[in-house]
C-alpha cells in the first residue's frame, strides 16, 4: 500500500492520558519540535483540578492541546483533528473536542475490561468499535506491548519499561507529521545526562515508535506542515506566567530601584511567586506572606521604602486586598496588582478561565479609588505588560492592576525575544535629600509636578521624613484634612492623575480591516487569538469587519471614542457577563452588543465566527 | 540597599533631644489619655538610638494607638485596620537599615490583625512592637476587645462580655516570639527603661503596655498601676534577680516544681536564697510567669509582673533574606538579563 503525503496548512493534535502518562511532556517535546520546523503554534494543557485524582478516571484525565501551520496561529484550536488517547477515560474525557472524521490515535492496552469500568463506561458500549462506526478513523496501537517488546534488552524493570510508553507515542506522530526526532533526543540526553540507561531506553522508544509506523502501515496518509512566515528573529516557547516572572526581572535589571513581590500562593498564579523565588541574584525579593492582605500590605510596605511593590494572586485574593489597594491609592505610591484570572464568583472553578473581574477591577474598592488598569492578550504579551504595568505604577505614582487570566497564564506560544537596550529604564521620582541649611522650605509630599505625580520620598533620605496615611489628606503638605473642599479637591486629583496617564499611552490601533465600516469587534484580554482568528476568515469571506483589541482599560487610548464611532455596530466578545459591553456603553453611549460564554474555556472560532457574520448580515 | 549583607545604621550626630522627634501635629488624644505618657517616654528615647530622624519609621494601623505615627517627627505611615505588623514588614525586608517600629492596640493587634502579629514574631523581623493594651475599643466609643475581660459590660456587651479574653504576652510567646515585655503608661521611669530594652533587641520585640483609657474603660489596670496599691500587685522582673514584691520587697515567690507561691520574708521560714529568681533566657519560666501570673482569681492572687520575661536571641528574618540573596549573588553572580530572557531553548526564524 503506497502512503499519500499530504500538505496542511494548520494542525490541531490533543494529547491526553492519565495524570502519570507524562502528557505534559509529550505535548512540550512535540511543542519544541514543531517550533524548530518554523511553524506558528499556539498550546495549552489541560489539567486535572486534582492532584492526584484516582487513575484510570475522568478526573484524572490530563490533556494537552497544540495548533500548529504554515500560517499565523492565534489559538490553540477550538477542536482537535487528531486525538491521541492514552486509556478509556482520556477518549471519554476528550472525544467531544475532536473534529467529525478526526484521527484517534488509542493505546488499546488502556482500553480493558477495569479501564472501561474506571472511566465509567456502561457494559455494554465499546468505545473504540462505537468510534469507528462516528466516522472516526481509529488507529489502534497497544503501545504498553510494543514499548515493552522495544526495550525488553535495557535491563530496565517493567515500571521503569512502561515509563516510556509516551515516546513510543511520540515517535509515531513525528512520523505521521513528517518530523525530525533530533530535537528530542538532544532533550532526552540532556534530561536523562547524569542516567543514560534511561535516556537510551528513551531514544530507543521515540525511533521504534516512528519505524512502527512506517512498518506496520498504521496510517493510508502522512502530513507535512510547510514553515509560517514569521518575523526573523530568536525564539523562544513561553507561557504567560513564565512571561511575568521575566517581564519583573527585566524592571528591577533596568531600573534604579529594587523589586519586592509580596504575594499568597493561589491558583493560577502561584507560577509568578515560584519564578521569581528562584531569582534572587536579579534585584528582586520575594516574600511568601502569611495570606492575600499581607501579601499586599507587605508590597505597599516595601513602596514606601523605595522599591517597586507588587503582589500577584487571582480574583478571590484580590478581593482581599481591596481595601489595601484603596491605601495605596490614596497615599499614591507604586504599587502592581497582577490578577491572573479564573472563573468565579468565590472558589469558582479555580484551574479554568474567566475574564470576569474587570468590573472588580474597575470598581471593586471603598469610596473612589481609581487605579490604572492594563491587560494582556496572549502568553508572550505578559512580558511587555508587566513592563509597562511597572513602568506606569513607578512614573505616575498609581496602583496599577495587570489582568490576566488562566487560559494566558499556563498557555504557550513563540516568544520572539526582545533586545534588552530596547527596553526602557522606568524613571522613579525620587525626592533628592535636603542637606542642613540649604533649603528650609518644608518638604510637601503632596505637591504635584504637571501630570499631577507626587514625589517618592523613601525613608533614609535627609531632611524629608513625613507621615502619610489612609486618612484624606492636605493637598500639599499630607497632613489630615477634614476640610471639604480639599476632600473634593484630592478625589478630582487622583483620579485626574490616573486618567492622565492617558497621555503617556500609545493610540489605540485597529488591529485587523479598515478604521470605518460596518462591524467592529472589540476586544481585550486573553480573547485576543480567537476574535483575531475569526475576523480574518469573517473577512476572508468578504465581511465587512474589524477588530480592535484593548490593552488598556483605564485610562482608555485617547483616540478609542472616535475610532469607536466610525462603525455602525459594535461587538464584545468576553469570557463573561458582558463587563466591558456594559463600561463601553457608560462611557461612550454607544450600542454595543455583547458575546459571552462562561463555560470555563476560551471562545470558540467557530462560535464567534457565526455571531459576526449574523451582524454583518443583518 | 537590597543586597546589603549585614544591617549597618547611620549614625547620627548626637545633637538630637526629645523634641527634635514632636511632629508639628497637634495630638489630639483625649485629656488624661495613657497614650500622652507613652508619646512623651518615645519621644525621649529616640535620642537613644542615634540614628537621624529620616533612618526611623513608625508604622500603625487603626484605633487611638495607631494615630502615633503623626506625632513623631520621623517617617511615619498611618496605615489599614490590623496591617502595620505586614505593612512593616515589606519595609524591613527591603530595607534593612531602618528602625522599625508598630504601634497598635489589642484590637488591632489582637482582634483583626491577630494573624499578621503571630507571624511577625514567628518570623522574627527586628521590628519594635509597642502594644498599647487599654482592654476596650476606644476609637468606635467603647465596644469589648479580645482583652476584655469576661462579663466586662461594654456597649455592645450590655449583660456582660462572654468572649473569653487573650493573654497577649501567652500569645507571643506562643507565636514564638524572641523578646516579649510588659510595662505600664503610669510608671514612666520603667516604662522608659523597657522601650530601650525593646529597642536594643534584635529580632521582633513584643512590649505590652498596659495603658488607661479615661473615656471607656477608666481604672482598667489601677489594681496594678494605681501607686498606692502597685506595690502589693505587681511584680517587677529583673534578670537574675529573685522575685520579690511589697513594700520593702516583704514578699517573694517561689517554685514548688511549677507551681508558684508567695513566700512571706518577714518571717524566719523563707530568705532569699529560697526564691525563683528570674532568667530572660529560659523559656519555659517565661510561660509560667506569662499564664499563671494573669489569672487573679487563683488561690494565693499572685503578683501581676512587668518588666522583660523572655530575651532570646536568634537570626531575623531578614538577615537570613539578605544572606541568601548574597549567597546567590556569590555563587551564580549577578543575574545576566540575557541570558534568563533566552532559557534552555531557543530557535532563530530567518
Amino acid at each position: 500500500m503506497s502512503i499519500i503525503e499530504k500538505q496542511k496548512k494548520e494542525v490541531t493534535i490533543r494529547f491526553a492520558g492519565d495524570s502519570g502518562d507524562g502528557i505534559q511532556l509529550t505535548g512540550s517535546q512535540f511543542t519544541s519540535t514543531t517550533a524548530l520546523s518554523g511553524n506558528d503554534l499556539s498550546t495549552f494543557p489541560d489539567y486535572p483540578a486534582e492532584i492526584r485524582a484516582p487513575a484510570g478516571t475522568v478526573a484524572g484525565v490530563s490533556g494537552f492541546q497544540i495548533h500548529f501551520g504554515s500560517k499565523a496561529i492565534y489559538t490553540p484550536g477550538d477542536m482537535c483533528d487528531v486525538l491521541v488517547v492514552m486509556n478509556a477515560a482520556a477518549l471519554k474525557a476528550n472525544l467531544k473536542y475532536l473534529k467529525p472524521g478526526g484521527i484517534i490515535i488509542a493505546n488499546t492496552d488502556g482500553f480493558g475490561k477495569k479501564d472501561l469500568s474506571l472511566a465509567k463506561y456502561a457494559p455494554e458500549e465499546t468505545p473504540i468499535p462505537d468510534a469507528k462506526n462516528s466516522g472516526y478513523i481509529v488507529i489502534e496501537i497497544d503501545v504498553t506491548k510494543m514499548t515493552r517488546e522495544s526495550l525488553k534488552d535495557t535491563g530496565l524493570s517493567l515500571k521503569e519499561i512502561d515509563r516510556s510508553k509516551n515516546m513510543f507515542v511520540l515517535g509515531v506522530l513525528y512520523w505521521l507529521f513528517s518530523r525530525s526526532l533530533d530535537s528530542t533526543i538532544q532533550f532526552l540526553n540532556r534530561k536523562f545526562a547524569k542516567k543514560p540507561q534511561i535516556a537510551e531506553a528513551n531514544i530507543k522508544a521515540l525511533n521504534d515508535g516512528f519505524t512502527y509506523a512506517i512498518a506496520t502501515e498504521l496510517f493510508s496518509e502522512r502530513y507535512s506542515v510547510d514553515a509560517a512566515p514569521i518575523e526573523p528573529g530568536k525564539y523562544r516557547n513561553i507561557t504567560g506566567n513564565d512571561a511575568i516572572v521575566l517581564g519583573i526581572a527585566a524592571v528591577a535589571k533596568r531600573s534604579g530601584f529594587p523589586v519586592f513581590l509580596g504575594s499568597y500562593p493561589i491558583t493560577p498564579a502561584s507560577e509568578i511567586l515560584q519564578g521569581l523565588s528562584g531569582l534572587k541574584n536579579y534585584g528582586v525579593t520575594t516574600f511568601q506572606a502569611e495570606d492575600e492582605i499581607a501579601a499586599v500590605a507587605s508590597a505597599i510596605g516595601a513602596s514606601f521604602g523605595g522599591s517597586l511593590g507588587i503582589t500577584t494572586s487571582s480574583g478571590p485574593g484580590v478581593a482581599l486586598k481591596g481595601e489595601a489597594i484603596g491605601l495605596a491609592t490614596i497615599l499614591e505610591l507604586p504599587l502592581v496588582i497582577v490578577n491572573v484570572q479564573r472563573a468565579g464568583p468565590s472558589t469558582g472553578l479555580p484551574t479554568k478561565t474567566e475574564q470576569s473581574d474587570l468590573m472588580q477591577a474597575f470598581y471593586g474598592r471603598a469610596g473612589e479609588a481609581p487605579v490604572a488598569i492594563i491587560s494582556a492578550s496572549s502568553p508572550a504579551d505578559c512580558f511587555d505588560v508587566t513592563y509597562e504595568a511597572c513602568r506606569i505604577a513607578v512614573e505616575h505614582m498609581v496602583p496599577v492592576m495587570l489582568l490576566t487570566d488562566g487560559y494566558i497564564a499556563n498557555g504557550a506560544e513563540p516568544w520572539k525575544l526582545p533586545k534588552i537596550p530596547e527596553l526602557k529604564p522606568i524613571d522613579p521620582r525620587f525626592e533628592k535629600a535636603r542637606d542642613n541649611g540649604q533649603d528650609d522650605t518644608p518638604f510637601l509630599p503632596y505637591k504635584r509636578d504637571e501630570n499631577l505625580v507626587r514625589p517618592w520620598a523613601v525613608p533614609g533620605t535627609k531632611g524629608l521624613a513625613h507621615r502619610i496615611g489612609g486618612l484624606e489628606k492636605d493637598h500639599e503638605t499630607g497632613n489630615i484634612s477634614y476640610d471639604p473642599d480639599n476632600h473634593h479637591r484630592m478625589t478630582e486629583m487622583r483620579e485626574m492623575k490616573r486618567d492622565m496617564i492617558a497621555n503617556f499611552i500609545p493610540d489605540q490601533k485597529i488591529d485587523e480591516g479598515n478604521e470605518k465600516g460596518k462591524l467592529l469587534v472589540v476586544g481585550w484580554g486573553s480573547t485576543y487569538g480567537t476574535i483575531k482568528s475569526a475576523v480574518s476568515e469573517a473577512r476572508e469571506d468578504g465581511m465587512d469587519v474589524s477588530f480592535l483589541h484593548l490593552r488598556y482599560l483605564n485610562p482608555f487610548p485617547k483616540n478609542l471614542e472616535s475610532l469607536l464611532s466610525g462603525f455602525e455596530k459594535i461587538l464584545v466578545p468576553e469570557i463573561n457577563r458582558g463587563q466591558l459591553s456594559r463600561i463601553l456603553r457608560e462611557r461612550f453611549l454607544l450600542p454595543v452588543e455583547g458575546f459571552n460564554r462562561v463555560q470555563g474555556v476560551p471562545l470558540m472560532v467557530a462560535e464567534l465566527k457565526e455571531k459576526i457574520t449574523q451582524m454583518c448580515k443583518s | 540597599m537590597s543586597t546589603q549583607k549585614t544591617v549597618s545604621q547611620p549614625r547620627a550626630n548626637g545633637n538630637l533631644q526629645a523634641k527634635d522627634f514632636a511632629s508639628d501635629q497637634e495630638v489630639r488624644w483625649c485629656p488624661g489619655c495613657g497614650d500622652y505618657t507613652i508619646l512623651k517616654q518615645v519621644q525621649a528615647l529616640m535620642p537613644k538610638l542615634g540614628l537621624d530622624p529620616e533612618n526611623i519609621v513608625f508604622v500603625a494601623g487603626i484605633g487611638c494607638s495607631s494615630r502615633f505615627p503623626y506625632y513623631m517627627n520621623t517617617f511615619g505611615m498611618h496605615g489599614i485596620h490590623g496591617r502595620a505588623p505586614a505593612i512593616a514588614t515589606g519595609l524591613k525586608v527591603s530595607r534593612p537599615d531602618l528602625s522599625v517600629w508598630v504601634v497598635t492596640g489589642d484590637g488591632d493587634a489582637l482582634s483583626i490583625g491577630g494573624n499578621h502579629i503571630i507571624h511577625l514574631l514567628r518570623r522574627n523581623l527586628d521590628i519594635n512592637v509597642l502594644l498599647f493594651n487599654n482592654e476596650i475599643y476606644g476609637l468606635t466609643k467603647g465596644q469589648y476587645s479580645p482583652t476584655s475581660p469576661q462579663g466586662q459590660v461594654t456597649k455592645t456587651s450590655p449583660t456582660g462580655s462572654v468572649d473569653s479574653p487573650f493573654n497577649p504576652l501567652a500569645l507571643a510567646l506562643g507565636a514564638n516570639g524572641s523578646f516579649v515585655a510588659r510595662a505600664m503608661d503610669r510608671d514612666p521611669k520603667h516604662l522608659q527603661s523597657m522601650l530601650e530594652r525593646t529597642a536594643e533587641h534584635k529580632g521582633t520585640s513584643f512590649l505590652e503596655i498596659y495603658q488607661n483609657c479615661i473615656v471607656f474603660n477608666d481604672g482598667a489596670f489601677s489594681p496594678y498601676t494605681d501607686k498606692s496599691l502597685r506595690d502589693s500587685t505587681s511584680l517587677y522582673l529583673e534578670d537574675g534577680q529573685p522575685l520579690v514584691f511589697g513594700s520593702d520587697d516583704a514578699f517573694g515567690v517561689r517554685l514548688d516544681g511549677c507551681r508558684p507561691e508567695i513566700v512571706d520574708l518577714r518571717s524566719s521560714k523563707w530568705s532569699r536564697d529560697d526564691l525563683w529568681v528570674h532568667d530572660e533566657k529560659d523559656r519555659n519560666k517565661a510561660w509560667l510567669l506569662t499564664s499563671l501570673f494573669d489569672d487573679n482569681t487563683r488561690e494565693g492572687k499572685l503578683p501581676r509582673p512587668f518588666g522583660v520575661f523572655l530575651a532570646e536571641e536568634r537570626p531575623t528574618y531578614e538577615r537570613m533574606v539578605q544572606e541568601q540573596i548574597a549567597a546567590t549573588v556569590e555563587q551564580r553572580g549577578d543575574g545576566d538579563l540575557e541570558e534568563l530572557l533566552t532559557g534552555e531553548e531557543t530557535w532563530t526564524v530567518k
